[in-house]
């Protein structure tokens, strides 16, 4: 297979609009199966923006955005685009993880039933594989003894350990983060960093919007910059960051690092 | 003293209670030729019990309890349509809420009590094409049946706007997480938006089931033998109107009072997990305050009043210790 064959998301002049704020204005991006990329920028800049709109969260407004060669949220026809229905919008993001800054665990559930429960409701797999799969990843993500334990009585780290589980019991070919560590105290973001770590090492294809640079250095294998809802720089974290070629990369840059 | 104002306040509530109880228990008065009691306890002992009085109690919780669930689940239905993206789905909830919430609950009843007058004979079959079943509206549509409709149908309209308060209170990044793992936006509302919601829904939920108690007393007025019914008929038999009301207002009192602790518990209930520590139940508030009452006994506070027992020491703030007497 060419690595022009193996994209799994590819982005070609994407535009998003919200009322009088143009949040994303033509934004280019390919990411590659198996590839870690990491979204910085500063806030406001269209990273979560744009990572809702690879799962269809946000509706695109211009450009063409494909995840695993197939259009996000349409249905290309004669030439023709056609709005995809509610059920089939669904099912395409049931093959996409997502990890969110504020982890958006159920709280009415257990740990292992926010787990347990989509592949079940969603994909319709027997209630007993997906809860020892449920209990293994729990397990893998260092909860295996929280399973019973509802969210409010978690840490933060423990929390979005168990809303990265969640996402992975459906088996996602691509797994999103918003922001996943921006949220914990600093002594909790260790342990989500190194279960993501993890996950990339076993090959997983992610798109990691973070303010982590040490993070996007080592595991990242592309990095890119956005500001003002465009892409504005590309390349290998290390030449990205240590040898930024555009003013407003160095610019924001110098600010953080 | 004090707080002469308290003790104004205080001797004045005494007073009015005091004249309250007497009125209530130990004054006559003069009907017609006879002295009578004011209050006539006799009679409202008499009916309390008697057999049309606790039909009528059945009757008013059998349409209490049917009609709440008509609008429970009604209200369900309209608060998801109300928000859903479709708008002639959402207009069509909007247009059920502004008319039912509209007009008088008591003219709805009338009307569903009148139904035979527009329909005459209700079908059932394929629009616009054959029926299959013919049903003559006067018997069909009873008058408990338009009580049904009349009271449930209103109750739809106000039970969407509490749903509807209790899925906006849900944060929208739960939305977020089950769209994200791929359920519909029908499993989104009934897996985690609606169970997250009933902890704000139960509480005017309750209000409402309080409310529609007492509301089903106007189906009297459609020839349903409730509780205010049976107590009228009563009295137009043998004129002791108020006695009767004061039966029928007994009733709904004590209906009332069991709903409001269900409902103290019920809000507890789907409190867990909100709060660290729920407050305690009344119960074991009393139980602290005895406990409390019990250990001040054993162990006398020690800021009491200075100087040998019998002579009141001079006033002073509590709590300085110079003001203390020897004799502690």
């Amino acid at each position: 297979m060419s690595a022009v064959e193996a994209l799994m998301v590819r982005s070609e002049g994407v535009r998003k609009r919200y009322g009088q704020l143009e949040a994303l204005r033509g934004v280019d991006l390919e990411v590659a199966a198996g590839e870690v990329c990491c979204l910085i920028g500063p806030s406001g800049s269209g990273k979560s923006t744009f990572l809702r709109c690879i799962n269809h969260l946000e509706k695109v407004d211009a450009g063409r955005l494909s995840v695993d060669g197939q259009l996000v949220g349409y249905r290309e026809h004669g030439g023709r685009l056609y709005e995809l229905q509610d059920k089939e919008v669904c099912a395409k993001r049931a093959e996409i993880g997502m990890v969110f800054q504020r982890f958006n665990l159920f709280p009415h559930m257990t740990a292992l039933d926010n787990v347990a429960m989509a592949p079940v409701v969603v994909k319709g797999e027997a209630k007993g594989v997906v809860e020892s799969r449920a209990r293994s990843l729990l397990d893998r993500v260092g909860l295996g003894t929280k399973l019973e334990a509802y969210p409010n009585q978690l840490s933060g780290g423990q929390q979005q350990r168990v809303a990265i589980a969640r996402a992975l019991a459906m088996q996602p070919k691509l797994m999103l983060f918003d922001e996943p560590t921006s949220a914990l105290d600093p002594e909790l973001v260790g342990e989500v960093l190194d279960v993501m770590r993890g996950l990339a090492e076993d090959g997983m294809t992610m798109v990691v919007v973070t303010h982590e640079m040490g993070f996007a250095r080592e595991v990242g294998d592309t990095l890119a910059f956005m500001d003002d809802g465009v892409v504005v720089e590309r390349g290998r974290p290390r030449d990205v960051l240590g040898n930024p070629q555009q003013e407003r990369t160095r610019a924001f840059l110098a600010k953080v690092l | 003293m004090r707080h002469p104002g308290r003790w104004v306040a205080t001797a004045a509530v005494v007073v009015l209670g005091v004249m309250f109880v007497h009125t209530l228990v130990a004054t006559q008065v003069v009907r017609g030729t006879q002295r009578q009691p004011r209050f006539q306890w006799d009679v409202v002992r008499r009916y309390l019990w008697s057999r049309p009085v606790l039909d009528g109690v059945t009757i008013t919780i059998e349409l209490t309890v049917v009609a709440m669930a008509i609008g429970i689940a009604l209200g369900v239905v309209l608060a998801v349509m109300r928000l859903s993206p479709n708008p002639i789905v959402s207009s069509a909830s909007w247009l059920y809420i502004w008319f039912f919430r509209g007009t008088p609950v008591l003219v709805q009843l009338l009307f569903w009590y009148d139904l035979s007058y527009l329909y005459p004979t209700l079908s059932l079959g394929i629009p616009f094409g054959p029926a299959f079943v013919h049903l003559n509206a006067n018997t069909a549509v009873t008058p408990f049946a338009a009580a049904l409709f009349g009271l449930g149908l209103n109750e739809g309209a106000y039970m969407a706007e509490i749903v509807r308060a209790g899925i906006l209170s849900v944060e929208e990044g739960q939305t977020d997480a089950a769209k994200a793992l791929g359920l519909t936006r029908l499993g989104t509302m009934r897996r985690i938006v609606l169970p997250q919601a009933m902890r704000v829904i139960i509480p005017p939920m309750g209000n409402e089931t309080i409310s529609m108690l007492k509301t089903s007393s106007l189906a009297s007025t459609i020839t349903v033998v409730e509780l205010l019914r049976s107590a009228q008929n009563i009295y137009s038999r043998t004129f002791e109107t108020v006695p009767l009301l004061m039966v029928a207002s007994f009733w709904y009192l004590a209906m009332t009072s069991v709903l409001t602790v269900g409902q103290y518990y019920l809000e507890r209930r789907f409190a867990r997990g909100a709060l660290r520590e729920p407050p305690p139940t009344p119960v074991e508030r009393v139980r602290r305050w005895f406990r409390r009452a019990y250990l001040a006994r054993s162990e006398p506070p020690v800021l009491a009043r200075s100087g040998p027992p019998g002579l009141p020491g001079p006033p002073g703030p509590p709590g300085l210790p110079g003001r203390l007497g020897p004799g502690r």
